[in-house]
């Protein structure tokens, strides 16, 4: 799959202020039965949303906030820990989010969002109490210089490994990458042998 | 030559290219375990692309997450809870067939959850690597192989390859000194570490697990502990072979045999961390402080000893946890009333473990309020444990006695939690709803779930597994 390419970003925030989001959060497992990777927006987050009724909750993070308006999700520490499954980034990608920043992103996840277009953003713990205290904020986030700035109050860096970036930035498909790799894995494979 | 640990070394050994600041490695992949749930798109983006399965001979499934642990109905078809598991199941025995890789269906004497039957086949083994798209797959790496969980697209890479691309993590070593105490097991050592690290203290690391506690700890409890890396947030752990491991494998259906398995421990008996082996963390921890643990929050290191009081909330995550959990700051939580109890899952579905319970239950019933599932790992240990007639301890106590499957572990197949229900698992994770929507779940040893069992309430197996019991 080539992937949405991405350079920049600007959008406002979603906060979900807890520690350790887990993946069962982000789409519980009975969700998991599908056998598509589509259309999983719909169960995003889905317990923190929908009562045992299925009814809208009160508490719902979400109500009222135009997905389209809030692109960038902002987690506390230890986003996305928890079960491998793929399924929690695209069912992010799904809902609209293109970003999540946290001060630590687990590395599953981690991968599995850039594989998805998602950018996962580690930020210091100054830079992150700013975000929690101020949900909604407009940020612009720079892939090509690996900035993330909110406008007139402070500017950042962040990290992110050279070759992700290069996936998002130029598009490069990694499973062709591999397929490109075909003769050094013959080799590999005769000398062990 | 700069000494090396035994994660240089495995790693070492599988670099197809090495890493460069531009690129990651790409690493040969030699065991490729493959389920129903992380695998249908997986397959859907090889066929977009018209590719094969490069390897299907390193490539090994079976069904476990969506199958239903009740018996077989009276066409003997299996119940599944609703058509979605059906079509999954169905979906990765059509991959199987039409991609020419082995599974292990229902009608295969070795179905069961993947981190408990591909070690019993002797899939499993030393210095291998070994992924598959599931966050516990750290288990295999009690057998000194390098191995982890992926995404699905991850899963397309090495079906298509047999390679990943990824940058080396970090190391870190864990080390436990001394010994475990009469009634503590290897999963209240898990909990232990765990709490000691944070969910995500272990994360862009993998972990080696080493000291006497490590060294006198058998097959399965070294099983036990791997399990629950993922739990600190590391994506492997890992233990030196030795001659546990040797014994453990010898004879396996695919373990080498004859001249080969000779060879081959020769090879593995290398597979240790050299003497000066430098690490990029290092923790200690003494085990004779471990007792048996419990959890008392919806986060793995929300753990304490079972005898102990809920801390005193000093932060948001510790308020919400015990909120959650409606367990009150600063009480036990021996004789918080319990719902349901659930052994098993590829934390604590051996027969070790089974022999732990059956050993508490013993000359037992479990209370009228409490509902037991116990759930064996694998058709193996289905096998061994009615062998053993423990499913008769099980089932005189008044457990319900099922085929096995991932079960309550994770809900998906129809086994879970009502609403606000209190439920002692032996299982891995015990994450809001994770058993159920709105369940409760407190994690815990056998011994310590089948104490809870017995008492209808949160309790320490200890006079359980010293007192004379009657049979
Ligand atoms: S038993 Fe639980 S943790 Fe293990 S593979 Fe199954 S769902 Fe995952």
């Amino acid at each position: 799959m080539l992937l949405d390419k991405f350079s920049k970003l600007t959008s406002r925030t979603m906060v979900l202020a807890q520690e350790n989001i887990d993946t069962d959060q982000i789409i519980p497992a009975r969700f998991l039965t599908t056998t598509s990777r589509n259309g999983l927006g719909r169960a995003a987050f889905y317990d923190w949303r929908y009562d045992e009724a299925g009814m809208a909750r009160n508490s719902d993070p979400f109500a009222g906030k135009e997905p389209q308006a809030h692109q960038i999700l902002v987690g506390g520490a230890n986003f996305g820990c928890g079960s491998s499954r793929e399924h929690a980034p695209w069912a992010l990608a799904d809902f609209g989010f293109r970003a999540v920043v946290s001060t630590k992103i687990a590395d599953i996840f981690k991968s599995n969002a850039i594989k998805n277009s998602i950018l996962p953003i580690e930020v210091s713990s100054e830079t992150h109490a700013d975000l929690i205290a101020t949900p909604g904020a407009e940020l612009t986030i720079d892939l090509e210089r690996l900035e993330i700035l909110r406008p007139g109050k402070w500017k950042q860096s962040f990290e992110m490994d050279a070759f992700g970036r290069r996936c998002l930035l130029d598009g490069v498909d990694p499973l062709g990458f591999l397929q490109n790799c075909e003769d050094e894995i013959t080799q590999f494979e005769a000398r062990r042998a | 030559m700069s000494p090396k640990s035994l994660f240089d070394k495995v790693w070492e050994r599988h670099l197809v290219r090495v890493e460069t600041v531009e690129q990651p490695a790409v690493l040969y992949i030699d065991r490729h375990l493959v389920h129903e749930v992380t695998s249908p798109q997986a397959f859907a983006m090889l066929k977009e692309r018209g590719l094969r399965v490069r390897c299907p001979d390193r490539t090994f499934a079976t069904m476990d997450h969506s199958t239903p642990t009740v018996p077989l109905g009276p066409d003997g078809d299996p119940v599944y809870a609703n058509e979605d598991a059906r079509m999954q199941v169905q979906t990765l025995q059509e991959n199987c067939a039409e991609f020419g890789i082995e599974l292990f269906g229902w009608d295969s004497p070795h179905r069961g959850v993947i981190h408990v039957m591909a070690p019993e086949l002797g899939l499993t083994l030393p210095g291998m690597t070994i992924v598959c798209g599931d966050s516990h797959t750290a288990t295999h790496g009690a057998f000194g192989a390098l191995a982890f969980g992926i995404g699905t697209t991850e899963v397309s890479h090495v079906l298509a390859t047999q390679c990943l691309l990824q940058n080396k993590p970090r190391s870190m070593r864990v080390t436990l000194n001394g010994r475990l105490n009469a009634g503590v097991s290897a999963k209240d050592m898990a909990l232990a570490v765990i709490a000691a690290l944070g969910s995500g203290g272990g994360t862009g690391y993998v972990i080696e697990y080493a000291g006497e506690a490590v060294r006198t700890l058998g097959m399965e409890e070294r099983m036990t502990l791997c399990n629950m890396t993922i739990e600190a947030g590391a994506r492997a752990g890992m233990i030196a072979p030795d001659q546990v491991t040797f014994d453990w494998l010898k004879g396996r259906a695919h373990a080498p045999k004859g001249d080969a398995w000779e060879h081959e421990i020769e090879d593995w008996r290398a597979l240790k961390s050299d003497k000066n082996a430098v690490y990029d963390a290092e923790i200690t921890l003494e085990a004779r402080l471990i007792a048996p643990m419990i959890t008392y929050g919806p986060s793995p290191d929300q753990g304490m000893a079972v005898d102990s009081i809920t801390p005193h909330p000093c932060g948001a995550v510790e308020r919400q946890g015990l909120d959650y959990m409606r367990f009150t700051p600063g009480r036990p939580v021996m004789g918080e009333k319990v719902d349901v109890v659930f052994i098993g899952s590829c934390t604590n579905g051996r027969l070790s473990d089974l022999q732990a319970a059956a050993q508490v239950l013993l000359g037992h019933r479990i209370h009228p309020d409490v509902r037991m599932l116990i759930v064996p790992g694998s058709e193996q240990v289905r096998r061994e444990a009615e062998h053993e007639g423990l499913h008769e301890i099980f089932k005189t106590a008044g457990a319900e006695w099922r085929l096995p499957g991932c079960s309550m572990c994770i809900a998906m197949n129809g086994d879970m939690a009502m609403p606000g229900e209190l439920v002692v698992s032996t299982s891995n994770r015990n994450f809001e709803g994770r058993q159920g929507k709105g369940a409760r779940t407190v994690l815990a040893s056998p011994a310590t779930a089948a104490a809870s069992a017995i008492w209808g309430e949160i309790a320490d197996p200890r006079p359980f597994m010293e007192a004379p019991r009657v049979a």
